[in-house]
């Protein structure tokens, strides 16, 4: 297969609508490479709405900006080579925007806003007064499939399918409301990873500005699970009931996701080392000789219409449910089991530390040649991770769009990428910079006024 | 005493509160011996506490032991210098206890604990007062708001063990990031960017800000002190301090109350029955050995001296022994002069107080010397075989080993009281005076009781 040569705008391109062969002719093999890339760059990535965003509000508009805001901020290349470049940074829209297109990096991530452009950072010490040290930073969140490998038997490792998505829509759901209806935030972006995971942005100016302990505490909030391969069981919840954000969670996410949807897709009891695993968690060997008889006899006879897998599991909520056994290792067992397959599983690493960087959103993963598209929290369940436009698909749909040159449209808006970036305009950006011109709009009358009154007699 | 910053306004002329958080020393003239007398008294509840505390006392028995011991102690004729007295008391300890690690240790743990009591005791309006002091931005909870919110509290407090009683209706509100080891153990309900936070963890997190803030404030003594006001001091309040941190606060046993004097011919039997080990050490070292180096020397004369020996008995006492190994002359000269002068009838003419636990304990024997704490300087091994001599049971020693091995010396022995005499010792020992006094008490009862 030949590779076709693209050139930097698709005005070069001639396409002539008549032929038979015209759809082939637009049609671009499916592959992520630098020159795609650098295509991408020059017409889809969102430059602006990426430096709109990091700026938070400080465009120049209002006296009480902070100029230096955006210069202070991190960004690290990913080049082709895996060479890496550490601590960029830019003084506007226009630097960034040409910074990326001629080095045409690979990934991109961001980092914090440190106390000084971190281009100076070597002028300053590490401790001490004179310091380079981060002030803000979005708070993070990183999950990511692989860690459930150990729950998902439909894939493994870099593979990701229906079944086993919906892992990522419950977490983004069960994480994402209590973000808003626990700690009060509300200015929250949620990110498809490209390949196999997503990644949330908090971006409301309390959580940039919290420090590594309270950022940790938060991690630890959401954690559930204690063990490690040597325990059998990953979460057990002792105590007289569940914390009010765990039940929540259980009654209106894990409960009906685990029941009607995990149990079938990844056939929880279909096999005999499956519902071994399962049983390992119970620590009663009464029950769990009891079950094992009846699953072991019911092998061959499947005179009942139901599942195996439904049947089987309401077997196991029966026993365990059943008044007479209160005994302490039992008393939440059923959540215990529901908890282990379906919570949540955080890296916590990238949430506890300010100075984590993590990819920019709009990127496009090596990998997959996917874009990393926002994904909306309140029907992420509709989110498909193998529909997400591709960059030889868009750069298809470019071709396509050049047959109708639009000037007054952005490139963008001609392909599938449309959809996520007016998106991340009206349901985050604008929003978040509506906030942020607030907040610098009362923190400098604040100020206004103080001084005023301390002038006064 | 040195005068540095001024004292805040609303602290405690408001009389919402009169629980000083020390920010500042006082701008107040005190006579030297009210700076003495006042830090004993505190000295006295400290220690109690300390005492109550090592003695494993559940948190309700402390709140007790501690009410009591500030009643008792930190009083004043005159009202209006009640609070005078707490916060001067409190200031000459902190110059006290600054100078070494340990000390600083010991001193925050008990201000503290003091602290978290009296806080505990406050009226709700009171704590708010403190809460603001120490720019803590917590908001009580209204009666509605705790009304709507119960269900939610509730789950949260059996969530961790601790459902609330009919009593806990005081919650307060808190920005999240304000309590982040509540919010990350699940400790506390969160919504919408605050935690409520229920009464006893509020005790706490004000109690440690209060102890971060002593030690912070204890460094800074001690660099000013060790900088100017030890060598200012020297001929005035140095000395003061300097004796105040060793001193023992019990009764010191000079001048033996109850008993009769002992006699020689009766000293064999009553050390068998109500010496503590380290006398009874002493004592049979000196009779196998007929000598004693000087630490030893000093150690259970002085004891001697205190369960009512007499000055003639008791040098005809180390006579008897002394003169099987160096005799009879070189002990009238090189040692008779220094029993008379324990017995304060030489040279300075003091007359010296037998050692409390604490400065036994706190001794360093060295070789051939045989004073000390057994349960401190000895090995496990000749630990357990003196206690096994004094027929302590089996299970009694593993729990006088166990509270070895967690270096509480002194409860040690209290158990070996209690398994000797069989019965309990609430008081706990802390002088081997007092042990004897104690022991002669079981024996006399018993003794009176049996026709």
């Amino acid at each position: 297969m030949t590779r076709e040569e693209i050139g930097n705008g698709s005005e070069d391109m001639v396409i002539d609508e008549c032929e038979p062969e015209g759809r082939e002719r637009n049609s671009v093999p499916d592959e992520f490479n630098a020159n795609y890339l650098k295509v991408y760059y020059g017409k889809l990535f969102p430059h602006a709405d990426i430096f709109k965003w990091m700026s938070y509000g400080n465009d120049g508009k209002h006296p009480a900006c902070d100029q230096s805001y955006f210069s202070r901020r991190e960004f690290s290349y990913t080049l082709d080579n895996d060479i890496y470049l550490r601590y960029q940074s830019f003084n506007s829209a226009s630097e960034l925007e040409n910074s990326i297109k001629e080095k045409c990096p690979f990934k991109i991530d961001i980092g914090p806003v440190y106390s000084v452009d971190p281009a100076k950072r070597h002028a300053y010490a590490q401790t001490g007064d004179n310091v380079f040290t981060p002030v803000e930073r979005e708070l993070v969140f990183d999950i990511d499939i692989t860690d459930y490998d150990d729950v998902r038997y439909c894939c493994s490792g870099a593979d990701v399918c229906l079944d086993c998505w919906p892992l990522m829509t419950v977490a983004i759901k069960v994480i994402d409301t209590s973000l808003r209806d626990d700690f009060g935030f509300n200015h929250i972006l949620w990110v498809f990873s490209g390949r196999r995971g997503v990644h949330c942005w908090v971006c409301d100016g309390k959580a940039r500005r919290l420090t590594n302990e309270q950022r940790a505490s938060i991690a630890e909030y959401f954690r559930v699970y204690k063990g490690n391969e040597n325990s059998l069981k990953m979460v057990s919840f002792t105590g007289l009931a569940l914390h009010p954000f765990l039940a929540r969670s259980y009654t209106e996410v894990l409960k009906d996701f685990f029941e009607s949807k995990l149990l079938l897709s990844q056939k929880l009891f279909s096999a005999e080392e499956r519902y071994e695993k399962i049983l390992e968690m119970i620590p009663d060997e009464s029950i769990t000789s009891e079950l094992r008889g009846k699953w072991q006899e019911n092998k061959r006879s499947s005179i009942s219409k139901e599942d195996t897998n439904v049947v089987r599991w309401q077997q196991l909520k029966h026993i365990l449910q059943s008044g007479r056994l209160k005994a302490q290792g039992l008393r939440r067992c059923v959540e215990e089991i529901v908890f282990s397959f379906t919570y949540p599983r955080i890296d916590m690493e990238v949430s506890k530390h300010m100075n984590h960087l993590l990819k920019a959103p709009f990127c496009v993963h090596p990998k997959t040649g996917r874009v990393c598209v926002p994904i909306d929290p309140n029907c992420c369940e509709e989110f498909d991770p193998t529909a997400v436009p591709t960059l030889s698909k868009l750069l298809e749909e470019m071709n396509v769009g050049a047959l109708r040159p639009d000037v007054d449209n952005a490139e963008w808006d001609r392909t599938s990428l449309g959809k996520s970036i007016r998106f991340f305009r009206s349901s985050f950006l604008q929003p978040l910079l509506k906030s942020c011109k607030e907040e610098i709009e009362n923190s400098y009358n604040a100020k206004l006024q103080h001084s005023k009154n301390s002038m006064s007699w | 005493m040195e005068i540095y910053g001024y004292q805040r306004k609303a602290l405690h002329s408001d009389a919402i509160s009169t629980l000083p958080l020390y920010r500042s020393a006082p701008p107040l003239d005190v006579r030297l011996e009210d700076f003495e007398l006042f830090a004993i008294d505190r000295l006295r509840v400290l220690k109690g506490i300390s005492d109550g505390l090592s003695r494993g006392k559940k948190p309700e028995e402390i709140d007790n032991l501690a009410k009591d011991l500030w009643k008792a102690n930190m009083r004043h004729p005159e009202a209006s210098e009640v609070v005078n007295k707490d916060i001067i008391s409190h200031f000459v300890l902190r110059l006290v206890y600054c100078r070494t690690e340990d000390l600083r240790k010991w001193f925050l743990s008990m201000e503290t604990a003091l602290f978290r009591y009296r806080f505990r005791l406050e009226s709700a309006e009171a704590q708010r007062a403190l809460m603001a002091e120490f720019d803590l931005p917590y908001k009580a909870v209204s009666n509605s708001e705790f009304e709507s919110m119960k269900d939610n509290l509730g789950q949260v407090a059996r969530s961790i063990g601790q459902p609330l009683t009919p009593a806990d209706t005081k919650f307060y509100t808190v920005p999240f990031e304000e309590v982040p080891e509540l919010v990350a153990g699940r400790r506390v309900f969160v919504h919408k960017g605050h935690a409520y936070v229920a009464m006893n963890q509020v005790v706490s997190l004000v109690a440690t800000q209060f102890r971060s803030h002593l030690s912070k404030a204890l460094i800074l003594t001690n660099r000013k002190w060790t900088s100017s006001i030890r060598e200012q001091e020297k001929d005035r309040l140095t000395p003061i301090v300097e004796a105040l941190c060793t001193s023992y606060l019990g009764p010191d046993y000079s001048e033996p109350r109850e008993f009769a004097e002992i006699s020689i011919r009766d000293i064999d039997q009553i050390a068998m029955s109500s010496f503590p080990l380290c006398m009874r050490h002493l004592f049979e070292k000196l009779r196998e050995d007929h000598h004693l180096k000087h630490g030893g020397r000093m150690q259970l004369g002085l004891f001697l001296k205190g369960v009512g020996l007499k000055l003639d008995d008791a040098l005809a006492f180390w006579k008897a022994e002394f003169s099987q190994k160096v005799g009879a002359e070189r002990f009238d000269k090189e040692y008779a002069y220094s029993i008379r002068h324990n017995y304060g009838r030489e040279g300075k003419r003091t007359d010296y107080t037998p050692f409390s636990c604490q400065k036994i304990i706190s001794s360093t024997p060295g070789v051939g010397d045989h004073h000390g704490c057994p349960y401190r300087h000895f090995s496990e091994e000749n630990l357990r075989a003196a206690l096994g001599k004094m027929r302590v049971n089996s299970r009694a020693v593993e729990d006088v080993m166990d509270k070895v091995r967690n270096r509480h010396y002194q409860l040690a022995c209290t158990l070996t009281f209690e398994a000797v005499h069989g019965t309990s010792c609430d008081a706990g020992i802390n002088h081997p005076n007092q042990y004897f006094s104690e022991s002669q008490k079981v024996v006399q009862s018993k003794s009176h009781s049996t026709v």
